[in-house]
């Protein structure tokens, strides 16, 4: 039975789940969970994950979610090379630690941007405040400042000199923004210099395909939501405001 | 000099390597940072976490912050036992999915639960609405029965048949709401055998002392304006 991934490269964990096993030719069923169409709320869905999230894994039997236990398994069971995972006591704690520290630093700011700058005009016709753009795009540029001056300082990659999955999730999570036309990597060179680092060990052509779904975002008929993903939304709005 | 744990026990990370450190055995100095005293936002705090947030580790030159890395640091360093975070392929990345899942949602839901329930009106003498208070525990709701339907379901801890990191990140997470009041196991006895379970594998004694001062936590004297005032944006950061 073959690993079945269930992903829409939407979401920057997706991506992250999908190069990493493109990336090491892990054999693998795309099982593609159309988040604008509200797949992800489908019973099919919701019988692999009932949180309704994105990725999952399944092996065989075994279902598992979270994008970094996720990556984490991969490297495990299909033996990636260990400058992945590194083995060695300090190296890996700072793995680890990024990877800790990324959910509430990286991808909530991350997303925001998305959703004030793209999504919600798209979907509700109305502009958001430049007030909330303003403080969603300064709490952005805050990660990235301790990004650059705590994880990567002067470093090739945040472990040192070869790639990690840190900087894979890292990378994934910043392009996330250019979906609403947002480039973080102008903040700084040595963010942009990083970018390229990390998109050549990956291999470009794999980068841009992984991203090229993100990148038509803005291009996409929104008034072909699906209806349930619309209303979600709304209550979502209503509920924060 | 060894491992210094940098912690202060009012904070759900803290307790949980405090515990693990202390259940194992682990030799440690303990470094207290008085957060309602503003410790993590001094200088010399700064130079052992620039990131200015308690857990943080220093061992030698090696500094180190964020529980879930705290936590494996000490696991892989100390050799404890397998149960801890298994070596099997599987049942480890049960522990990671849960140690990576509660960052957003039940830790999220905990630390909110404290501070707009008691931190806020308590100690820092700014009131909360009855709605944002309403709104912070239904979520803490969701998420806790989320713990109990998809986590731990009917095994004796969150990842298996035995404890693991999950299981105290977990415990030390439910702690806040209840250090403020909120009755989180009342009708989940499935969570409540579960919490049994965790007091007794931990050891009563070293569970009551990790948490002797969260439960302590509506009983904080109000702080005084300055210290307010230098708290503020970072609390308000922190509960997004």
């Amino acid at each position: 039975m073959a690993l079945e991934l269930y992903m829409d490269l939407l979401s920057a964990p997706c991506r992250a789940v999908y190069i990493f096993s493109k990336k090491h030719d892990i054999s693998f069923n795309f099982q593609f969970v159309d988040l604008l169409k509200g797949h992800h709320h489908s019973k099919e869905y919701i019988d692999i994950n009932p949180l309704r999230k994105l990725p999952s894994l399944k092996d065989g039997k075994f279902v598992l979610t979270e994008s970094v236990s996720i990556l984490s398994y991969l490297c495990r069971k299909y033996s990636a090379p260990l400058h992945w995972y590194p083995p060695d006591l300090h190296t890996r704690a700072r793995v680890e630690e990024f990877m800790a520290w990324q959910h509430t630093a990286f991808q909530l700011p991350m997303k925001r941007i998305v959703w004030l700058k793209l999504m919600i005009p798209k979907i509700t016709g109305e502009e958001v405040s430049a007030e909330k753009i303003d403080h969603a795009v300064a709490e952005v540029k805050n990660s990235l400042k301790l990004f650059e001056e705590y994880f990567l300082q002067d470093k090739m990659f945040i472990t040192g000199d070869q790639i990690s999955l840190a900087d894979l999730v890292a990378v994934v999570e910043i392009m996330q923004p250019m979906a609403a036309n947002y480039n973080a990597f102008l903040n700084s060179s040595k963010l942009a210099e990083w970018r390229k680092r990390v998109e050549l060990s990956i291999g470009s052509g794999l980068f841009m395909e992984a991203h090229s779904r993100l990148m038509q975002l803005a291009d996409w008929d929104f008034s072909t939501l699906d209806p349930v993903v619309k209303e979600n939304i709304s209550e979502l709005l209503k509920k924060s405001k | 000099m060894g491992l210094e744990l940098y912690l202060d026990l009012l904070s759900q990370p803290c307790r949980a390597i405090y515990i693990f450190a202390k259940k194992n055995g682990i030799p440690f100095e303990l470094r207290t940072v008085d957060l309602i005293k503003g410790q993590h936002l001094s200088d010399a705090f700064s130079q052992v976490n620039p990131l200015k947030k308690v857990p943080a580790l220093k061992d030698g030159d090696f500094t180190l912050s964020e529980s879930v890395a705290i936590l494996l640091y000490l696991t892989h360093k100390y050799k404890v036992p397998d149960h801890w975070y298994p070596q099997d392929l599987q049942a480890r990345a049960r522990v990671d999915e849960y140690l990576a899942w509660q960052h957003t949602t039940l830790r999220r839901s905990c630390l909110r639960a404290l501070w707009h329930k008691v931190m806020f009106p308590v100690f820092l003498g700014e009131p909360v609405s009855p709605q944002t208070l309403a709104a912070t525990l239904a979520e803490l709701d969701v998420n806790v029965q989320l713990l109990e339907d998809k986590f731990l379901q009917n095994k004796a801890f969150l990842a298996g048949p035995h404890i693991s990191l999950a299981d105290l990140v977990a415990i030390t997470e439910l702690m806040h709401p209840v250090g403020a009041g909120c009755q989180v196991f009342k009708g989940r006895p499935k969570l409540a055998a579960w919490r049994n379970r965790m007091e007794a594998a931990v050891g009563e004694d070293l569970f009551q002392e990790a948490h002797e001062i969260i439960l302590k936590a509506k009983d904080f004297p109000p702080a005084d304006p300055t210290t307010k005032q230098k708290l503020m944006p970072r609390v308000l950061a922190m509960i997004q």
